[in-house]
């Protein structure tokens, strides 16, 4: 069992950061006196979908809103494309988690679209044909056009979701960073998101997402980051994906059932 | 002076004044405790300003009727039951549109209080010349207040504190769990009845002394106060209490001293001033020991994943891990390392190993909950189990 | 509706309409963001803060009140912020514990210190005195025209068309980033929006609206303009930008329906004085309010 304690800093090992879409060293965040995440060194391998996963309580949502600034970490850096966050933030797409979000806030499917277009409308900009042919693209890739004028409190978990992938679509982004996307959604949804993000990938773009179900991981992305609290192990699904890590992540508590062993590990 | 207020040496209305206020204070530091634990504070805001149309509308009737429109109980009986209509409003908005239970309790606090203010103004007109004194429901007017008021006060807070020990087991249920409430079947919504109609009580009977602006305090600041002291519901109520009590007579007294000062204030005063003191000292929760703790793991964090850098013969890159590292001389202002630091390095790199060996098994399941980084293992496990996990460091890594 | 008309009502309604839209502007976004009862606490805290401003300044001038409430408005919410964490209060009570200290302080000092001179007492404090805000240098309707009787508008209607103006500005510039940081907050910070500052400032442009209408109608019936007519709205509509323009116009139709039924109301029942304006206000913009609760077409959740 080979256990990664800290990240190797090598000059190799830099390069590859400075090259990296997203990368953060030492990130540590608490909440009171606990530490959600512990000196988490994570470097995201650029036109790759890179999963994250890990026990409950393990900081995967934390580890992502750390890394981009959501929340203030204790300690730790965050770079993007070499450069610090602050300067790259347009190259970034974020995904929140559906909880944290006002549905009963009045407002529309394609506003809420329209609002990924944040940074090309500025403060003032008037929203024209092309911000909305764009915004409505970006719906038909998701599969939503038809519920364009629809009021978002009235959608399903599954459609609420699917809007905002088509909200993070709109702003063309080189990174895209989701936050548990296929959670409460229905089978349909899963399909229809997972084909969004393999094209985005196809066209090489990088996708970072914090993924709940075990099961699809292989099937689904090609690289892993196994976390809690710490990384206990990061590196493409055929290697790092085994039974013996994902003992290690769930502290013993994984039952085998859910590991199908012929399509985890080579 | 001060001294003499204190001791109830000023006079009997002062006294009375001074131990109905102090018995108030007590009333309603329990009694906003529950609604402060329901996390439904503010709804005393709205039902103490949905008093005013009721103490107006009272008015008027007892004049109509032909008598002395400022008779206290008919004033208290019109506020209990337009306090009671307007909390009826608020929950009846808060369930059947979808206004949230912030912008009900606003609406009923302001429409109601501007109704109140508009009878008031009829009243003035009306009774032109005489004064009705009901701006005294304001802010609270205790000069001149009769010994019925006094008694009226201190049998209603006593039926208050009555009622509160009585029922104390249900309303700490609700206010703490109240899934487990209901489902020991206990109705959420007759507690919840019961603790609403405590506070009309309280508001009612504090409009004299406080006046309906800042019977919210009274409600309210002990029991955040109490909150600082103590994790337990039954001590957060019986905190409050006390410090609602001294705060109804300390400040009764200090406005005795200066009768034109309205009581209400220096009441509400001296219970924040109470409130400030826990907040800034409070061992658990107050503003120091919270700096104090955070610097402190703020501090530890650091230390530890620059040992672990050490460990691992990588650069600090952190300043203030650097600063940090330098000033317990663990490294050298270039970041080399010293004997200590070398020494620290390998002592925390081990106890990392430990601790990954430990979390990966599940046969130290309880051990490993400890985990927070920063504990050092020793502390968690026996000599024993230090011993089996060493062991296991030995071993040959299996590479996969 | 001549000449007495321009002189005795005219102004007191353009203040009144003035004041109640600009409080229900913002307000339509302390609602949304769940933060309706800040309107309780500012205006509560606005009292002191002008209470101080007279006590160092020694006069009762726009810019130092200005200053002085929003500067209690600053204090109160980084006090309500600090005592929310700290004890992990909620906040409702952390709001209660702020506003009825800085409320009490504020009336105590009032109180202790010589203010006959300038018109600063509770009760104009809490409920105002619209009926009072007359342009006596008004002969009619030319008048509106004429400079001389221009100079003599109470100073009122101006500053209140100003703290409109500042309102609206605010509103109209930041927009979008109030719209996107008040539906998903976590999505606007990674945008890179901070959005602690910018709720802070709605905070503030709130507080000035609340000080400019301080002088009209008093600290209390603020509230009512923060919550009624943006509650009002959002049960008509589902559209933010029409909400926003339906509060406009709830809280223009209370103005104007509350200072005709106060001024006008008595005498047409017989009754020889007026009532206050500002409770009426706001008794009929709780009117307007009931009326959408019971029939606005959006008034269920979900709906």
């Amino acid at each position: 069992m080979t256990v990664t304690l800290v990240a190797d800093r090598s000059t190799e090992a830099e390069a590859t950061r400075i090259a990296s879409p997203l990368a953060v060293r030492g990130l540590t965040v608490s909440y009171g006196q606990t530490p959600a995440i512990f000196s988490v060194d994570m470097t995201v391998r650029a036109g790759a979908m890179t999963a994250i996963v890990g026990p409950n309580g393990a900081g995967k949502s934390t580890l992502l809103k750390a890394a981009l600034q959501v929340v203030k970490p204790l300690a730790g850096t965050v770079t993007v494309f070499g450069k610090p966050l602050a300067q790259m933030r347009d190259r970034i797409a974020y995904v929140p988690q559906r909880a944290s979000v006002d549905w009963d806030f009045p407002t529309r499917v394609i506003d809420v679209v329209l609002m990924g277009m944040y940074r090309q409308l500025g403060l003032l900009g008037r929203v024209r044909a092309k911000h909305r042919a764009q915004a409505m693209d970006a719906l038909s890739r998701v599969g939503m056009t038809d519920f364009a004028t629809r009021q978002i409190g009235q959608l399903s978990g599954g459609q609420q979701q699917r809007v905002f992938l088509a909200r993070a679509l709109a702003q063309d982004a080189d990174i895209y960073v989701l936050d548990e996307p296929f959670a409460g959604v229905d089978a349909a949804t899963e399909k229809a998101i997972i084909a969004v993000l393999q094209d985005l990938r196809d066209t090489g773009r990088t996708v970072l997402a914090v993924h709940h179900d075990l099961v699809t991981v292989p099937d689904y992305f090609d690289d892993v980051v196994l976390l809690n609290t710490q990384v206990i192990a990061a590196g493409p699904v055929e290697t790092v994906f085994t039974e013996a890590n994902l003992q290690a992540a769930y502290g013993g508590r994984l039952t085998t059932a859910r590991v199908d062993p012929e399509s985890a590990a080579g | 002076m001060l001294a003499d207020a204190l001791l109830l040496q000023l006079g009997y209305n002062a006294t009375l004044v001074t131990l109905g206020a102090a018995l108030l204070g007590m009333a309603a530091g329990v009694a906003g405790t529950f609604l402060f634990l329901r996390k439904r504070a503010l709804v005393s805001d709205a039902i103490s300003h949905a008093t005013l149309p009721g103490v107006g509308l009272a008015f008027v009737l007892m004049v109509a009727m032909g008598g002395d429109g400022r008779w206290l109980p008919g004033l208290l009986l019109g506020a209990a039951v337009s306090a009671t209509v307007g909390l009826l409003c608020v929950q009846w908005l808060t369930t059947r549109t979808r206004l949230g239970e912030d912008a009900a309790i606003g609406a009923i606090l302001s429409v109601f209080f501007g109704l109140g203010i508009v009878i008031l103004t009829v009243i003035q007109t009306m009774t032109a010349g005489r004064q009705a004194g009901l701006e005294g429901f304001l802010l609270g007017s205790t000069a001149g207040m009769l010994r019925s008021d006094a008694i009226l006060l201190a049998v209603a807070s006593a039926a208050v504190l009555g009622l509160v020990l009585i029922l104390r087991r249900p309303l700490e249920l609700a206010a703490f769990d109240p899934g487990y409430a209901e489902a020991t079947g206990w109705s959420l919504g007759r507690i919840d009845l019961a603790m609403m109609g405590i506070v009309l009580v309280v508001t009612v009977v504090g409009l004299k002394v406080v006046g309906l602006i800042l019977i919210v305090a009274l409600l309210i600041v002990p029991a955040v106060t109490a909150r600082f002291w103590t994790d337990r519901a039954s001590h957060v109520v019986m905190i409050a209490g006390v410090v609602g009590g001294v705060s109804g007579y300390v400040g009764a007294a200090t406005s005795a001293i200066a009768p034109a000062l309205p009581t209400g204030p220096i009441v509400v005063l001296v219970g924040f001033a109470l409130f400030a003191a826990s907040l800034l000292l409070s061992p658990g929760r107050g503003v120091l020991a919270s700096v104090l703790v955070h610097r402190r793991y703020q501090r530890r964090v650091h230390m530890r994943q620059g040992l672990l850098a050490l460990a691992q013969g990588q650069p600090i890159f952190e300043a203030l891990t650097r600063r940090l590292m330098h000033r317990a001389g663990l490294i050298l202002p270039d970041g080399v390392a010293t004997p200590e630091g070398q020494a620290a390095a390998s002592k925390a790199l081990l106890d990392e190993t430990r601790w990954s060996i430990v979390r990966a098994d599940q046969s130290f399941a309880a051990a490993a909950i400890r985990y927070d980084g920063l504990t050092p293992i020793e502390d968690v496990l026996t000599p024993d189990q230090l011993r089996d996990v060493d062991l296991r460091i030995a071993a040959p890594q299996v590479v996969p | 509706m001549g000449a007495e008309f321009v002189a005795l009502s005219l102004t007191p309604i353009l203040i009144g309409i003035c004041v109640a839209v600009a409080c229900a502007l913002p307000g339509n976004f302390l609602l949304l963001r769940g933060q309706a009862l800040i309107g309780d606490a500012i205006s509560h805290v606005v009292l002191p803060g002008i209470v101080v401003a007279f006590l160092l300044t020694g006069v009762v001038a726009t810019g130092p009140m200005l200053f002085g409430a929003a500067g209690a408005a600053v204090l109160a919410v980084i006090a309500i912020d600090l005592i929310r964490r700290l004890g992990r209060i909620e906040a409702g009570a952390a709001m209660g514990v702020v506003f009825t200290a800085m409320f009490a302080g504020g009336v105590l000092l009032l109180e202790r210190s010589d203010t006959s001179s300038v018109h600063l007492d509770v009760e104009h404090a809490l409920f105002g005195n619209l009926e009072s805000l007359i342009w006596l240098d008004a002969t009619g309707w030319a008048s509106l025209v004429d400079p001389v009787a221009l100079a003599g508008l109470p100073a009122e209607l101006p500053r209140m068309a100003l703290a409109l103006l500042v309102v609206a500005a605010f509103l109209f510039l930041f927009w979008r980033p109030l719209a996107l940081s008040t539906f998903d907050e976590g999505f606007a910070r990674g945008l890179g929006l901070r959005t602690g500052p910018l709720g802070l400032s709605l905070v503030v442009v709130s507080a000035i609206a609340a000080v400019a209408a301080f002088d009209a109608v008093g600290s209390i019936i603020v509230i009512a303009m923060f919550i009624c007519p943006p509650a009002a709205a959002r049960m008509m509509t589902n559209r933010l930008g029409h909400q926003v323009a339906w509060s406009a116009g709830f809280a223009t139709l209370a103005a104007i329906v509350g200072y005709v039924l106060a001024g006008y109301g008595p005498l047409w029942v017989g009754a020889a004085a007026s009532v206050s304006a500002a409770g009426m206000i706001a008794t009929v913009s709780g009117v307007i309010l009931a009326v959408a609760a019971v029939a606005g077409p959006h008034r269920k959740r979900g709906s």
